[in-house]
């Protein structure tokens, strides 16, 4: 192969005037992180609310769940993020429209709005499945005791669901954190837009990439490892 | 607002918009499909062999395609196929494959990961007495495979093998990064051009939850004449 491998690269200053190329490749980590923390409150408060929807008995809270997963999971992402950041305003009161378009960091709020909205979906279905696989018994035992609606999920079955879901969960955090780099399209100079941009003006692109790479590696191993000492704190006693 | 909505644009844009963007895409779609799912079963009898040196290859391919976004990984093959190629065929410089290829590798690599765990499932699905009994009847490791476990296993994940093809229509959209012109990339290029971003991007959401609600419908449909057989 004839392509110049110089490692050397990251230490090199980046045209950006400040700091090297090292430094401009952990910016993008921290947008990456920024915008899958955020973006994940999101898709867990929204996400967990349509899933119980989805199982309450009221038809009426049952269509509204089944419609917004249908909504957001019949879209690609890519193109729900442009739908957010060219459409929306232009949709809005031209005083609200022109807001949008003139806040610092469009670009970040638009991607944590939209992978709020997008992964939402995606934890309401696993929500749902979790209080599904519960025994029909819990509700009727809940229900038995005086529960009320609001406190039969809240003391009884959404408890024990969040535990059951929890593998299924970590992955949809992982999916939400690898989607923030479809966010480079609409600006977000996030970790995967960086190593691209590192490619363009140094030419190494092997470099750049392998750092993103194992960069992305380090943090699905860290969640991942998170995610079982979580998995092990909150195991329902007597499940395995 | 929609007031001066312009349906005319996307009236004269639709042979582009289909003839142009949505053959690209449900070609790449299909050939991604097809060769994931091949690629993807071979990944799985590597997984499930119980061969020392395959057993990790294949975890190590899958967890790791797993842990990359998309976007990552078509830059990567983007960049890197013509130096694949120029590896394999002895070039004197890197050669130029094509977006549309670098594309379809891409694709086909990336979600041979997702179909292989689907495809191990399906294989563990399946009784381990049917293996005792192909094997008690003569039967070599290619035959029992072929003639007894593939063709149930695919049987009964056909149901999720699909539902994994209607995600991966939808991210034939990402090909926009390499500005392809698939589905969504000749609605931006319209959009763009004739400044209608609200009109276009509206038009190629509709379309795609149009085509992706109908086959996931069909999809669950079919899920329930499966499940009732099995």
């Amino acid at each position: 192969m004839n392509y110049n491998w110089n490692w050397g690269i990251f230490f090199e200053p980046s045209p950006e005037g400040v700091g090297t190329y090292a430094d401009m490749l952990l910016s993008g980590l921290g947008w990456t992180l920024a915008t899958a923390l955020c973006s994940w409150i999101i898709a867990f408060s929204l996400g967990s609310l349509i899933g119980v929807m989805r199982t309450m008995p009221s038809p009426v809270a049952q269509a509204v769940g089944t419609s917004y997963v249908e909504l957001f999971r019949n879209i690609p992402l890519l193109v729900q993020m442009f739908l957010w950041f060219y459409v929306l305003p232009e949709m809005v009161p031209e005083v609200i429209g022109t807001w949008l378009k003139q806040l610092p960091n469009a670009s970040f709020y638009t991607a944590v709005i939209c992978l709020g909205f997008f992964t939402a979906s995606r934890v309401a279905e696993q929500v749902r499945a979790g209080i599904q696989s519960l025994p029909r018994g819990q509700r009727a035992a809940a229900i038995a005791l005086g529960l009320n609606t609001w406190q039969t999920y809240r003391y009884v079955l959404l408890p024990i669901a969040y535990r059951v879901i929890l593998p299924p969960m970590t992955s949809e955090f992982l999916n939400n954190l690898k989607n923030t780099s479809v966010a480079l399209t609409i600006g977000l100079l996030e970790l995967t837009a960086r190593a691209r941009s590192m490619q363009e003006f140094s030419s190494q692109v092997f470099e750049s990439f392998t750092a993103a790479t194992i960069i992305y590696l380090l943090i699905s191993l860290t969640v991942v490892m998170l995610a079982g000492a979580l998995e092990r704190r909150v195991a329902v006693p007597g499940s395995r | 607002m929609f007031g001066d909505f312009d349906y005319k644009v996307i009236l004269a844009s639709l042979p582009y918009l289909f003839g142009t963007g949505m053959v690209f895409t449900v070609t790449l779609t299909a050939l991604a499909a097809s060769g994931g799912i091949v690629l993807g079963t071979i990944i799985a009898m590597m997984r499930l062999s119980g061969v020392a040196f395959l057993v990790p290859i294949a975890r190590i391919y899958v967890d790791f395609m797993r842990s990359l976004p998309l976007v990552l990984v078509i830059f990567w093959f983007y960049f890197l196929v013509p130096y694949i190629g120029q590896w394999i065929t002895g070039a004197s410089r890197p050669i130029s494959v094509g977006a549309f290829t670098s594309a379809l590798i891409t694709f086909t690599l990336f979600e041979a990961a997702f179909f292989s765990e689907i495809m191990r499932a399906g294989i563990q699905s399946i009784p381990r007495g049917q293996t005792s009994a192909a094997q008690a009847l003569g039967l070599n490791y290619v035959q029992t495979m072929k003639s007894v476990i593939l063709p149930q296993a695919f049987r009964n994940m056909l149901p999720l093998l699909l539902t994994q093809t209607i995600v991966l229509f939808q991210d034939t959209s990402l090909v926009y990064v390499i500005s392809l012109t698939d589905f969504m990339g000749a609605a931006s290029k319209v959009a763009q051009r004739d400044g209608r971003l609200v009109e276009m991007y509206i038009f190629a959401a509709l379309v795609y939850l149009a085509i992706c609600f109908s086959a996931s419908f069909l999809v669950r449909r079919l899920q329930r004449r499966v499940a009732i057989i099995r």
